[in-house]
């Protein structure tokens, strides 16, 4: 209970502060929202179980899919199209998620990564032999700002609300998943496949779980992405967004949902910011500099976090946490981690 | 029929490069126990080296040698830097790191490089034999299956005739009691990081002219169907790399030729995953220990 109410709370003021910002903000909130649906999940998995999917761009990608197929086909009112294309996002993206599990419940570390990396390169190898429209992907429907609202609003705040609000159904059932029976379960396979067998937990069906339950708020993430683009595409889905996925996880700290939000915002406004800077380059350097500076810092800082600070954004929250109630509080012996 | 013999040569070809690659993955799996996930990244920086010196020096084999000791020079590089720092028996931050090095790799030589494919010519020339009207390898795939096996060759004399190569194995083996013997055994890992990272460039090298041209992705596929390959043959066996890599060489040619070409890294996910779900080990490793 106490979880949904500061999800509420959290998606109410999100949704205010769209007013705040303009057209352009807005869909990158959207983008944001659309990334830490993904990230949440991937966080998880990574964080609780040790799984590393490196392809989770390609659950979002089957989300998006599902959902712009699904909500194509239907006509009504435009609420229904949108839960028929969210309910077709969460069951594709599942689906896809548990057959993964289910390979990923008898691998270990590399492998998986390495069966999700090669995931990400079939993608679009898949879109081109499957009947998924080749390289120029699917149409999404458009979502035009209901008109109750359309003087109030523009089309972009109106995708960052729905953003945030499918955002927050996505992760909010994570939350929950996390801090309860699920989430103890995933831990003790973590740490002891053979002890959490003895103790009866199944460490297989927790693995395949953990994946499952990671690839819907990855599709409801692509489905995001499918609302704010009008369109799915292979090539929106490639490695390099799959990792900028794993940076957004690692910088936020692994496990930690909030650190997945601050993740999300970081690798969506900070390649922006900084390909603004180049743009201000000389025309060559500008040109070489475009889209790989971002990279290559997003590398640096991947390496940096992992040797140096592991943890992430989520430790330095802790840290602000954990300083404040000393100030007031005596201090107790069992302070230190 | 004929079709078919012209594919099964090509995939021969094909498939001497990918079991060289995969043999590189396999060799720092053997010394070091982690899967190099910027074994493609590490390799298309080294055939830059190599193109850069091509290109000054209008040699081939300038440039292949510079190759080689660039990805030699790289492998050592980021074991002693990078990997010897990290937390052993946990596998997470080995992969995480290494897909920092891909980045940083990559965006480097793009922004070094430019993004551009920049052509690439073979040494030798890429028409290929006729036989009996049919067309079959050409010298530069004769070349390439030459390169592959003898360096394979070499490979499997040093480590199973040599004491250098005892050491490396020992090293790998058992850390504690090599070291008790005296085998300088983080030394031992550089050199296996070493060996692995210029193999791995061989086999880039040998690629990148038959490909579109050179980029700092160019290695990316062939990283990806090398994995399976030695995921197929088993990370732990050379053989099973061998074995393996023509295996699949000759499924994507076979499946590029009758199919499609985009159909062929589908054709690759599925012969592995397939793999993975019946022999987790992969075709070739040998028990481990028991775990249940």
């Amino acid at each position: 209970m106490k979880t949904s109410l500061r999800a509420l709370a959290v998606t109410v003021l999100a949704i205010g502060g769209t007013f705040g910002l303009d057209p352009f903000r807005n869909y990158q909130l959207a983008t944001a929202a659309a990334c830490f649906a993904a990230v949440a999940g991937l966080t998880v998995l990574v964080g609780l179980t040790g799984q590393l999917s490196l392809g989770h761009a390609v659950l979002m990608a089957a989300g998006g899919y599902g959902f712009a197929y699904a909500a194509s086909a239907v006509d009504g009112h435009w609420l229904v199209v949108l839960l028929v294309g969210l309910a077709a996002a969460a069951v594709v993206a599942g689906l896809l998620g548990l057959l993964l599990g289910a390979a990923a419940a008898r691998l270990r570390g590399p492998y998986l990564a390495g069966l999700t990396l090669a995931l990400v390169i079939a993608l679009p190898a898949a879109a081109n032999t499957l009947p998924l429209g080749g390289d120029q992907g699917a149409r999404a429907p458009f979502f035009p700002v209901p008109d109750a609202l359309a003087n109030l609003i523009a089309v972009e705040q109106w995708h960052a609300w729905l953003a945030i609000v499918i955002a927050a159904l996505a992760v909010t059932p994570l939350v929950v998943l996390r801090s309860g029976r699920a989430g103890l379960r995933m831990r003790a396979v973590l740490d002891d496949e053979t002890a959490s067998r003895l103790s009866g937990v199944d460490p297989g069906l927790v693995k395949t779980g953990a994946f499952a339950a990671s690839a819907v708020p990855a599709g409801l993430g692509g489905a995001v992405l499918a609302i704010a683009t009008q369109q799915v595409t292979p090539g929106g889905y490639g490695l390099a967004f799959s990792l900028l996925l794993v940076v957004a996880a690692v910088a936020g700290g692994l496990g930690s949902i909030g650190g997945a939000a601050i993740g999300s915002v970081l690798v969506t406004v900070l390649p922006w910011a900084i390909d603004e800077l180049t743009a201000l380059a000389p025309a060559d350097l500008g040109r070489r500099l475009d889209g790989n500076l971002a990279v290559l810092l997003f590398g640096a800082g991947l390496i940096a976090l992992t040797t140096i600070w592991p943890g992430g954004a989520s430790r330095l929250l802790d840290r602000l946490r954990a300083a404040r109630p000393l100030r007031f509080a005596t201090p107790s012996t069992t302070t230190e981690r | 029929m004929d079709r078919f013999v012209f594919l099964t040569a090509a995939g021969l070809a094909r498939g001497a490069v990918l079991a060289l690659f995969a043999l590189s993955l396999v060799i720092v799996w053997r010394t070091a126990r982690v899967v190099n996930f910027a074994q493609a990244a590490m390799a298309a920086a080294a055939v830059y080296a190599a193109f850069a010196v091509t290109a000054a020096t209008g040699s081939y084999w300038a440039g292949l040698l510079t190759g080689l000791a660039a990805g030699a020079l790289l492998g050592a590089a980021a074991e002693r830097g990078l990997m010897r720092r990290l937390p052993a028996h946990a596998p997470l931050p080995g992969i995480i790191v290494a897909i920092g090095l891909v980045m940083v790799l990559q965006a480097g030589l793009a922004i070094a490089f430019g993004p551009e494919h920049r052509p690439m010519h073979p040494p030798f020339s890429e028409r290929p034999f006729v036989i009996g009207g049919v067309p079959v390898l050409s010298p530069y795939d004769l070349f390439t299956l030459g390169a592959a096996a003898a360096v394979m060759a070499v490979l499997a004399l040093l480590f199973n005739r040599t004491s250098l190569g005892l050491q490396l194995r020992a090293a790998a083996f058992a850390p504690e009691t090599a070291r008790l013997l005296g085998v300088r055994v983080p030394r031992m890992v550089t050199l296996g990081w070493a060996l692995s990272v210029a193999a791995a460039s061989l086999a880039a090298l040998l690629l990148v002219p038959t490909e579109l041209g050179l980029n700092p992705h160019a290695a990316d596929l062939l990283f990806v169907n090398a994995f399976a390959v030695a995921v197929i043959g088993g990370l732990d066996s050379p053989l099973g790399a061998l074995v393996a890599g023509i295996g699949v060489g000759l499924l994507v040619s076979y499946v590029t030729g009758y199919a499609s070409a985009s159909a062929a890294p589908l054709a690759v996910l599925a012969l592995m995953t397939l793999v993975l779900l019946v022999r987790p080990g992969g075709l070739f490793a040998a028990r481990e220990a028991r775990t249940a």
